[in-house]
């Protein structure tokens, strides 16, 4: 009798665990899932209000804005264009220079280092991207400027100035500040990004695929090119996008150094400016609605490009993967 | 990589350009009562006295044996005895790692490959490998072919096409994927990706085929396929395989060598070795007392 009023409480306790659980599971469920539903509340909390936040500077200019040189804050008549033309072709400078450098280092430390300086260098890498970009930013101004001015400006105005055509974008006097600083600044800050990134997905490379290479023949360059980028597309261009989008974002480097003008200039040694470091400069003199909602705009404007860019990635991966017909 | 550059053909190679005197006959074997296996037969490979170290540890202990030309020959042992360390050395794999250190001569038709004058690549190209995975590269079927073709040689589209159906129907592979040469490599089966590096290894035109437990990653069908295979390629090229199945070693090879802790203990006729082994500890191996 005892056993089996021992079994029956025993069963009991067992049922009434089996129901805790099934309650545990469920709270945990619908927490995760409230987080995660949190992910899209916050990305549309922003989207409206840096839509709603817009609307005023675009009711009042239209499609204007973005096609608008000028940028008069006392007749309050603002245009996109020239900080726009800025985040692109800084942007675009930062990558010219970050993306074949880092290859260089990522491809170096994967393939060809010495055991001994393996760790230094990525440690040195972590480093480079653990630098606030304050400090960049007053040592692109301090040091790195004066340097341009000095040296590397005169000699590019001597040499590629004097040629016909892409001689324009190297024209005019040294500042010293400017679009072309602002970019090399940005390429040195993305640079520790899309090295340690590609760093990562090169060395998931199996090391028999590689020696398949290598046993064929082919040369460290030949693996490299034929193989190992073709294995690790998708890391890569996901390491060069996330480089691109801290690109087109930066803001305290790159004001310290660009110039702060609002024009578009022929040459890329003339100051500039970026929609990011127009932002940081100008919102606290920013008086009245329409000077407000301009900037405001500016922000929607690199929400913009960043989407954009995101997708182009994803839709280049897509094309990729299909022409590889995976 | 421009497959049409100068620089290319400057690395193309002249058909025998490398063979030496090819009828070296055996002199020097392991040692044991009955003459040299094979010996008469013209030697691809030469091994003597070879040593290797990883990083200070001496992994392979005095090899000598040789590798006859158009035979296959097994390299049988318990795991960590040093085959698939031998394997690497005849197209110096090992080199592309620190601290691995080969000592010895190593004949291929009479050069010594071991030599810091011995280009690495051209011996890699003379000398082709297949892994104990399928490696595929990540293109397609064609290019995973042609890739190792262009990097010697300079063929004309038709030349390459007939190259490329060549090296399958080499492998026996042509018939299945005939009709998507433009798919993906790594969208093959395991038997068919594995037949795959098997021809890509042959489209270079090799002299010597080092196969590394190729079927270890192949269900029972796709192996007795590559075994087939093997066989038949045994008429053109010198083999060397490793293998951990007893009877695959037994079936395709002429010659097996068995080693234990770096050392070669036996080496001679596969049907000597596995009927009436020299030693006891092969005969122990081979009954399955140990390893």
């Amino acid at each position: 009798m005892t056993e089996i009023a021992l079994a029956l409480t025993d069963q009991a306790s067992t049922a009434r665990r089996a129901r805790n659980q099934r309650l545990q599971d469920a709270v945990f469920r619908n927490a995760t899932l409230a987080f995660a539903l949190l992910v899209l509340l916050i990305l549309g909390g922003v989207t409206v209000s840096l839509i709603d936040g817009a609307l005023p500077a675009l009711r009042t200019f239209g499609f204007g804005f973005v096609t608008a040189e000028v940028w008069n804050p006392v007749s309050e008549n603002f245009g996109a264009l020239a900080p726009i033309y800025g985040t692109l072709v800084t942007s675009i400078i930062a990558m010219a220079v970050g993306i074949p450098v880092s290859f260089g280092i990522a491809l170096f430390i994967t393939e060809m280092c010495p055991a001994w300086l393996k760790r230094p260098l990525g440690v040195a890498i972590e480093l480079l991207a653990g630098i606030p970009s304050i400090i960049y930013g007053i040592w692109g101004l301090f040091v790195f400027a004066p340097f341009m001015q000095s040296t590397i400006q005169p000699f590019l105005i001597a040499t590629l100035g004097q040629i016909p055509g892409i001689g324009n974008l190297f024209m005019g006097p040294p500042y010293g500040i400017g679009v072309l600083t602002a970019g090399l600044i940005l390429g040195i800050m993305v640079l520790p990004f899309i090295t340690s990134i590609t760093r990562d997905v090169f060395e998931t490379v199996p090391p028999m695929v590689r020696e398949s290479a290598y046993g064929l023949g082919a040369t460290t360059w030949e693996v490299v090119w034929n193989v190992v980028l073709p294995y690790t597309r998708t890391g890569v261009v996901g390491g060069v996008m996330l480089g691109l989008g801290r690109a087109l974002g930066e803001t305290m480097a790159v004001t310290f150094v660009i110039g702060n003008a609002h024009r578009i200039s022929s040459s890329i040694m003339a100051p500039g400016t970026t929609i990011s470091a127009s932002i940081a400069n100008e919102f606290t003199e920013a008086v009245g609605d329409v000077y407000t909602s301009s900037l405001v705009a500016l922000g929607l404007i690199l929400f913009v490009i960043t989407f954009a860019v995101l997708s182009i990635a994803k839709l280049m991966l897509l094309r990729l993967q299909r022409k590889a017909g995976v | 990589m421009d497959a049409n550059s100068p620089a290319d053909s400057s690395r193309q190679m002249p058909p025998h350009a490398f063979s030496g005197p090819s009828g070296h006959h055996a002199s020097v074997g392991p040692s044991h009562d009955r003459p040299i296996a094979g010996a008469g037969l013209p030697e691809k490979i030469s091994v003597r006295n070879l040593d290797f170290f990883y990083d200070g540890y001496r992994a392979l202990k005095s090899v000598t044996l040789p590798l006859y030309d158009r035979h296959v020959t097994a390299f049988i042992g318990p795991s960590g005895c040093g085959k698939s360390t031998l394997l690497r050395i005849l197209n110096r794999m090992y080199d592309l790692y620190p601290k691995q250190v080969a000592t010895g001569e190593v004949l291929l038709d009479g050069v010594n490959i071991l030599s810091p004058k011995q280009d690495l690549n051209l011996l890699r190209a003379r000398v082709g490998m297949v892994f104990q995975k399928p490696t595929p590269f990540p293109m397609s079927i064609y290019d995973n072919i042609a890739f190792g073709v262009r990097l010697y040689e300079k063929l004309s589209r038709a030349d390459m096409d007939e190259r490329v159906e060549f090296s399958l129907r080499r492998a026996a592979l042509w018939d299945e994927v005939k009709d998507k040469l433009r798919q993906n490599g790594m969208s093959l089966s395991g038997g068919q990706q594995q037949r795959l590096c098997i021809a890509r290894a042959i489209a270079v035109k090799p002299s010597v085929l080092l196969l590394d437990e190729p079927t270890s990653a192949l269900d029972p069908i796709s192996t007795a396929k590559c075994e087939e295979l093997i066989d038949e390629l045994r008429s053109d090229y010198c083999i060397a395989i490793v293998t951990h199945n007893m009877q695959q070693a037994a079936r395709i090879s002429n010659f097996t060598a068995f080693m234990y802790l770096g050392e070669l203990i036996e080496f001679g006729n596969t049907e000597e070795i596995f009927t009436n082994p020299a030693k006891e500890k092969t005969s122990e191996y081979i009954t399955g007392r140990f390893g």
